[in-house]
């Protein structure tokens, strides 16, 4: 976890730092089960590949927004408050796969009461895999007196 | 913007466009507990979770991760007197259902976050339906993509999140 990641420290273009993560049975369940998903394919190897076809049981979506806001946070720090986010799923996530988070900063723009709106893309990948696509706004402060999250109404447009 | 939908919907579909359904509230106040199972599957160690201190000074006390709001609404698995399973989005597996479209995948998924969401709040979500596609055919098979909303807000009305959903129905090639 990154000290709080201040404007300056941000530049569009730059990278993020890679994240790798190794996929167990037990990421795939907990996962599932911290976000209250009971669906048989994240928890049942039979029916996962039996009725759905699939490889093995899969992560759930809920969760791997949960991954997504981890990494941006491991970024900016505790400040950092994320604003918008979206994503596509394009493959499955399967235990023996490694995770691979990887993230871009495309647009910088100003925020309100000396915070900044910092836009980044990240792909997920597995081997050759192609996961997911996400992008995402999160807010950062421009000095150590400025909080994203003291913006309310008018002032959080995200 | 709502895509434009198709003409030839059932007119039961056509009349919950732009509509409220399905509002609700969730069935027990927001704890703490699925937020830490959360960060440990996440092996999430942000110390605006874990440290009283640090929540304090930055969100003015505990808060929950943005990324569960929908966490919040999922149903039990089991409660006394249910006889069928409930499902969260009801309005996703309505569709379904009205058009005939028994198999459905989610392709995209946006969320949009306001107010932070605290342990004891009281959420309230409310389902919109925006578009249901005229008849497309995908690797997949053949049916329709739907577009959808669900907005949620707390016990003060202050909106906490918005989520868009874009599925797509369809029956197998």
């Amino acid at each position: 976890m990154a000290a709080n990641l201040m404007l300056s420290d941000v530049k569009e273009g730059m990278d993020l730092p890679i994240l790798e993560k190794a996929v167990k049975p037990v990421t795939v369940v907990l996962g599932a089960v911290a976000s209250r998903d009971w669906r048989p394919q994240h928890h049942d190897y039979k029916f996962a590949t039996g009725n759905n076809g699939l490889d093995d049981i899969i992560m759930n979506t809920p969760n791997l927004a949960a991954w997504f806001e981890r990494y941006l946070t491991d970024w900016t720090g505790p400040k950092g408050r994320l604003g918008r986010i979206k994503f596509r799923m394009k493959d499955s996530i399967y235990p023996g796969d490694t995770m691979h988070f990887a993230g871009k900063v495309t647009k910088v723009t100003p925020g309100a009461k000396g915070t900044a709106w910092v836009d980044v893309s990240i792909e997920l990948t597995a081997g050759a895999k192609q996961c997911v696509g996400c992008v995402a706004r999160i807010a950062v402060p421009e000095s150590p007196e400025a909080n994203p999250w003291k913006l309310k109404g008018d002032d959080w447009k995200p | 913007m709502a895509a434009e939908s198709a003409a030839d919907l059932p007119e039961e579909v056509r009349s919950w466009i732009e509509k409220e359904r399905y509002t609700e509230k969730t069935t027990f106040p927001i704890e703490m507990g699925y937020v830490l199972t959360t960060l440990s599957a996440t092996q999430n160690g942000n110390p605006l979770y874990w440290d009283e201190k640090v929540a304090q000074e930055v969100t003015g006390g505990p808060i929950t991760l943005p990324t569960m709001v929908s966490v919040w609404f999922r149903p039990h698995d089991w409660s006394p007197g249910r006889t069928e399973p409930a499902v969260p989005l009801q309005l996703h597996f309505d569709l379904k259902a009205k058009l005939a479209l028994p198999e459905a995948v989610m392709s995209d998924n946006t969320i949009i976050f306001g107010e932070p969401i605290r342990p004891g709040d009281i959420l309230t979500t409310t389902q919109i339906l925006y578009s249901v596609s005229p008849l497309k055919t995908t690797k997949l098979g053949t049916g329709r993509f739907w577009d959808f909303g669900v907005r949620t807000v707390n016990q003060r009305g202050e909106l906490c999140a918005e989520e868009r959903y874009t599925g797509f129905g369809y029956n197998r090639s």
